[in-house]
């Protein structure tokens, strides 16, 4: 093995990423590309009334207004099983087949015109007469109900007895806000027709489920769609799904028999492609004097929309971070007005662990005991809520690492204790965790007689590494230097892949490369000694390929695998102005072997980042009598600016979880997210003495 | 003087990485929108074309500008160098080698935006403090959170050009 | 965007006369905030006239004061070493708005007429009496914590979003307007004008009205002065509060005080009240405090903008006591 894996290795596609060359999907450019600009309406729920074309049809460049007016009804065919993206109860929207608003900045009409200018001039020219309806938009007035899914609730042992004898209690309210994915790049469609066959070059985290989804939008075999996606700039989930906008591009090319590309504008993005459900959650917490957990109640309720139910993982963290008897969860979803939610990094885990961490500190300040000793007392040995032993866990590690590193031993217990200045200072901790998922997957690898290798596989890569370290492990397995190995990704004419999403690509995709790279040597016979360029003359070519389908096996029978980390945050607070500053986060991690330190790293300085936004800034202004997300913008929509960070600090645990998968890795990019903001949060009140319990926490709450 | 016959559209040469680029545009066409469409120069990244994300943002006559917010009519005569004017003979820039070997970028959406405008700081003399480069860095967003690495690069190229 | 029809100017005069003739037609400076308003269908000129090749662009500092091209650019006036050292707060206040780049491209003219960043002003969806006289204002009971708890009225609560005007207001910075009716001068604190009942007249410019400079009186209480900007970011984003101070001091006592608000009320916002509550005493922590805690008289906060009414006070007081040596 030339033993790459474990190198810190640059990233192989930055080259292309720092020249400009790399190409997102709105830069594919076929001959005659024609430009769509989408209508949306303004109102949250009702039917079009009325609609009045003729503007738009005569403003120059325009070639098609579409409306469900005109459009042809499309086959809209049904799933067998529907793709694990999707919601399970509910019909996702569908693109102009009928009159029906279902919320405010649905797509309504699309035009498509020689320019962009001309496409979106003629848009705002299309007249629009709504017959409006009364609309559910306050997450108080919708009705709470069950998810129709199953899985509402959880219970181990007797939680609310538990609870009601318990010598120390805490028991509140968490309430986070929607929050938007903003990845930087919008998303956008260019698609193209040859006859039946079409080809979509789009960003999306996967391309095969992309094409299956508009092949049966179209009532196409689905290897008649083509989707392309050789870099996607950044997603976060947003591009899990095939959403509507992926359907008008195809559609409006099919109607004016030429190319299109639909492009989403900033504010289209708030309404287009999902976002993190605003959710409220209850944690109460039973524990012993000695700070051993008895009663653990975590309820959510999240909004979801009329037309689809979308859940997530809130209250996960509250059955296996803890060793605790007793633990009932239960889950809720309010029905609104509003676009579909969907995933959003580490969706649901790092939310409900944000208001169970912030409990965990409550409960710590109620028996007068270190936040990290509490945790430690109640340190979960197994998943006890599947009664399974860890594949892995160094959590302990984590936890020591990173309050050494960070200095957690110099924290005063006392809130408002320690000070820099005029500033107040507080440190406050969370444990994170993510579960560690595998799929199926397929890959492919081919040698050649120059001694390079062609590693192949239709996986995604969104800025985690995915082109860099599956060369990595295609280069060990291989025993060929890195630049000799060259990766494709993002291709439905590549062997097939699952979705880039839940941190699985790793422990997924590069076990098939892993496969696919050992099955090209088996085929060559052992190279031992010998040069692929021998080996082949030998077998009379001029190349060789293997081709590896790898399916998890029943280690998740046997194992629960998740990562873990211990997030450790300072706070700086100027209380007379409200203002909060984080000068530090230390994170250290337990995520299986890492494959590259480098790219490890950054995603989890990445998920610091993330984490501070969802901590101080990030939050929808949602009107309610609109339907309407007000700051649909970077301007008043706040992600963190770089001025906002401070020193962060990644630490891996030693780990190799051959457990869970060949490879030993875990997964990472979740977990980057989980337990930044309930550390950043436990930190304020350490610094304040004051418990702030809705995210995100900004000025106003913190003036005194 | 009188002023010109205002015009729908405007023949104009754009300067673009030292070449003359002769183009009829609708006046409405942004500089942005005349790099990416008209001239397939893909690298000037299009986040928000409202100037709050920085993905855009190019060099006008040495100084940084986000090209959505002006129209390409305004720029006939400047010299744009964008991302691509910058490796000079298939070598990578400073700045570009230090991203790279910093890892200051992840999915790579931002990074063009990042890079010209960190080129443009080396020029302003603003790297005197980690501070002071995160601050003339802040108008530029990178989504995927590769600010501390974006910081070291530019520190990197700081203190190699120094 | 509209079609619109463009046309770079080589005179003051011939820019003027046209835009004053043709309905719609505007001018065209640095273009930050007119190419968002573009893409926002904010705004729908029939024409722009580009201005940027005029003479304007000169900064020139002398004894008696500064004189500000209108082209100059918000980067350039904010590295000038002279406006640095004899006015600090205007070079502070540039440096605390927007980004390097648009203050690379934004002139000082045009980031005086910068529009509102009231969220219902930006989305063409809703109704606004600013954008569409006589639709009404969501903000007044919507998401308004960004919007003014001083100068208001029923009919608009959108904050003036700069922050350059904010530090001329306080140093009786001039205007200087060329128009069809020829030159006029008249101060910074008369430009903006509240909503009142017609909040869609934004300044007392006139059609064809071409903001040509802005000069500013030197003097020690502009040499000794300090730009607050109070924020939910670290950078680059629309103060939430900011002051603009500037004190005169002799032996101990407060011969001059200049203090004016940004990010709370509808225009840039002189608290000659606080100033008058500092003249004539000593310069202390207490006088300060005294002082300032009365700044937020007179609010109407409407919801989520009521922490402003406590946040200003305490930023007008820091930002005395920063400029006073007693931070």
């Amino acid at each position: 093995m030339s033993g790459s894996i474990g190198r810190p290795v640059s990233r192989v596609d930055g080259p292309a990423k720092v020249t400009g060359a790399a190409r997102y999907a709105a830069e594919f450019a076929p001959v005659d590309v024609l430009h769509v600009a989408l209508v949306g309406s303004t109102v949250p729920k009702g039917r079009i009334a009325a609609l009045d074309t003729r503007a738009a049809q005569k403003a120059a460049g325009v070639r098609a207004v579409i409306t469900h007016l005109n459009a042809p009804r499309l086959p809209y065919r049904p799933f067998d099983e529907r793709p694990e993206v999707d919601p399970s109860v509910g019909e996702p929207l569908r693109v102009f087949q009928g009159p029906e608003v279902r919320f405010s900045g649905q797509p309504i009409a699309a035009v498509v015109a020689d320019t962009l200018a001309q496409a979106r001039h003629a848009a705002a020219l299309v007249g629009v007469t709504y017959a409006a309806q009364a609309a559910t938009t306050t997450f108080e007035g919708g009705r709470r109900r069950a998810p129709k899914a199953g899985g509402g609730e959880t219970r181990r042992g007797a939680a609310v007895q538990a609870l009601g004898n318990a010598a120390v209690t805490v028991d509140a309210v968490y309430v986070h806000p929607r929050e938007h994915h903003n990845a930087m790049e919008p998303h956008a469609t260019v698609a193209l027709w040859e006859g039946e066959r079409l080809t979509l070059w789009d960003k999306t985290q996967w391309v095969n489920n992309d094409a299956v989804e508009i092949a049966h939008v179209f009532g196409l075999p689905d290897d008649h769609v083509r989707v392309i996606c050789p870099y996607v700039g950044g997603a976060f989930g947003s591009g899990l799904r095939t959403w509507p906008h992926v359907t008008i591009a195809a559609l409006a090319a099919r109607l004016v028999g030429r190319p299109v590309r639909v492009e989403l504008t900033r504010r289209e993005l708030y309404t287009s492609v999902g976002f993190r459900p605003h959710t409220e959650q209850r944690v109460a917490l039973g524990a012993r004097r000695d700070g051993r957990l008895t009663a653990l109640i975590h309820e959510a309720t999240a909004q979801t929309s009329a037309y689809e139910e979308h859940t997530e993982e809130t209250l996960s963290p509250a059955r296996v971070t803890y060793a605790c008897p007793n633990v009932l969860t239960r889950y809720r979803l309010v029905e609104m007005d509003v676009n579909t939610p969907t995933h959003m990094r580490a969706p649901g885990v790092a939310t409900g662990l944000f208001a169970l961490e912030c409990a965990m500190d409550e409960l710590a300040v109620a028996l007068d005991m270190d936040p990290l000793e509490l945790r430690l007392a109640n340190y979960a040995e197994r998943n006890e809520e599947d009664d399974l032993p860890w594949s892995s866990k160094e959590l302990r590690a984590c936890y020591r690492m990173g309050a050494e590193r960070f200095g957690w031993s110099r924290r005063a217990p006392a809130p408002r204790s320690m000070r820099a200045g005029a500033w107040l200072v507080g440190y406050g901790m969370a444990t994170a965790l993510y579960p560690a998922y595998r799929s199926e997957a397929s890959a492919s690898a081919t040698v050649f007689a120059d001694g390079t290798a062609s590693v192949r596989s239709a996986a995604s890569d969104m800025g985690p590494g995915t082109y860099t370290a599956m060369t990595q492990v295609a280069a060990d397995v291989l025993e060929l230097p890195l630049d000799r190995v060259r990766f494709e990704l993002g291709d439905t004419a590549l062997p097939k892949a699952p979705v880039h999403g839940g941190s699985i690509t790793m422990a997924s995709v590069g076990t098939a490369v892993q496969a696919a790279c050992e099955a090209v040597r088996a085929k060559l016979g052992a190279a031992n000694g010998r040069s692929y360029a021998e080996a082949l003359r030998e077998h009379g070519v001029d190349r060789m390929e293997a081709t590896a389908h790898v399916e998890p096996g029943d280690e998740s029978k046997r194992f629960s695998s998740w990562a873990f980390g211990a997030l450790f945050a300072e706070v700086r607070v100027d209380v007379d102005l409200g203002i909060v500053r984080v000068p530090r986060i230390v994170g250290a991690y337990d995520v299986g072997r890492v494959v590259n330190p480098t790219t490890a790293r950054s995603q989890c300085l990445g998920g610091m980042v993330g984490g501070l936004g969802m901590a101080l800034l990030e939050q929808a202004d949602w009107d309610p009598r609109f339907g309407r997300v007000m700051n649909a913008n970077f301007a008043e929509y706040l992600v963190p600016v770089n001025a906002d960070i401070g020193e962060l600090q990644v630490l891996f645990a030693p780990g190799d979880d051959r457990r869970f998968n060949p490879l030993g890795a875990k997964g990472l990019a979740e977990i980057g997210l989980c337990g930044v903001a309930p550390a950043i949060a436990n930190a304020v009140y350490h610094a304040t003495g004051r418990r702030l319990r809705t995210l995100p926490i900004t000025l106003e709450a913190v003036l005194v | 003087m009188e002023l010109p016959r205002p015009r729908r559209d405007i023949e104009l040469t754009l300067r673009v990485n030292g070449a003359e680029r002769p183009l009829t545009l609708d006046a409405r066409t942004t500089l942005l929108d005349a790099l990416r469409d008209h001239l397939h120069l893909t690298g000037t990244k299009k986040g928000c074309e409202l100037g709050q994300c920085g993905a855009c943002t190019v060099l006008r006559d040495g100084r940084r500008i986000k090209a959505c917010l002006t129209l390409a009519a305004m720029q006939a005569g400047a010299e744009i160098v964008t991302i691509e004017g910058l490796a000079a003979d298939g070598a990578l820039h400073p700045v570009q080698a230090a991203f790279v070997e910093h890892d200051g970028l992840q999915c790579g959406y931002c990074t063009p935006g990042q890079i010209m405008s960190a080129v443009a700081l080396l020029r302003e003399g603003r790297t005197g403090s980690d501070d002071e480069i995160r601050e003339f860095m802040s108008g530029n967003l990178c989504r995927c959170g590769a600010y501390t690495n974006i910081v070291a690069a530019i520190r990197q190229a700081a203190d190699r050009a120094a | 965007m509209v079609p619109f029809a463009y046309a770079a100017a080589a005179s003051a005069p011939a820019a003027i006369r046209h835009v004053a003739q043709r309905r719609d037609a505007e001018f065209i400076a640095g273009g930050t905030d007119m190419l968002q308003l573009l893409q926002d269908g904010v705004r729908s000129p029939s024409e722009l006239i580009d201005i940027n090749r005029l003479p304007m662009t000169a900064i020139e500092v002398g004894p008696k004061g500064a004189r500000l091209g209108a082209l100059a650019r918000m980067a350039d006036v904010a590295d000038d070493p002279r406006i640095r050292a004899e006015f600090p707060m205007v070079a502070e206040a540039l440096l605390a708005s927007a980004s390097p780049q648009v203050r690379n491209m934004a002139s000082i003219g045009g980031n005086l007429l910068q529009r509102t960043r009231c969220l219902y002003f930006r989305d063409v969806a809703t109704p606004c009496n600013r954008r569409a006289p006589g639709t009404g204002c969501p903000a007044l009971d919507g998401e308004n914590r960004l919007n003014a708890i001083l100068g208001g009225s029923v009919h608009c609560i959108a904050t003036y979003p700069g922050d350059l005007a904010v530090a001329l207001v306080a140093l009786d910075a001039d205007v200087h307007i060329d128009g069809t009716r020829g030159e006029r001068t008249i101060p910074v604190e008369r430009l903006h004008r509240v909503p009142g009942d017609a909040p869609h007249l934004e300044t007392v410019l006139e059609p064809g009205d071409l903001i040509t400079a802005v000069t500013i009186p030197a003097g020690a209480a502009a040499r000794r002065s300090h730009y607050l900007k109070v924020r939910d970011r670290a950078s680059f984003e629309f103060a939430l509060a900011s002051a603009a101070v500037g004190l005169e001091v002799d032996g101990g006592t407060i011969r001059a005080a200049r203090v004016a608000v940004g990010g709370v009320a509808t225009v840039p916002w002189r608290l000659r009240h606080v100033e008058e509550a500092l003249v004539g005493r000593p310069l202390s922590a207490d006088v300060i405090h005294e002082a300032a805690r009365t700044s937020s008289d007179g609010a109407e906060p409407r919801g989520r903008n009521a922490f402003k009414v406590a946040l200003l006070p305490r930023t007008v007081e820091r930002a005395l006591r920063t400029v006073g040596g007693l931070a």
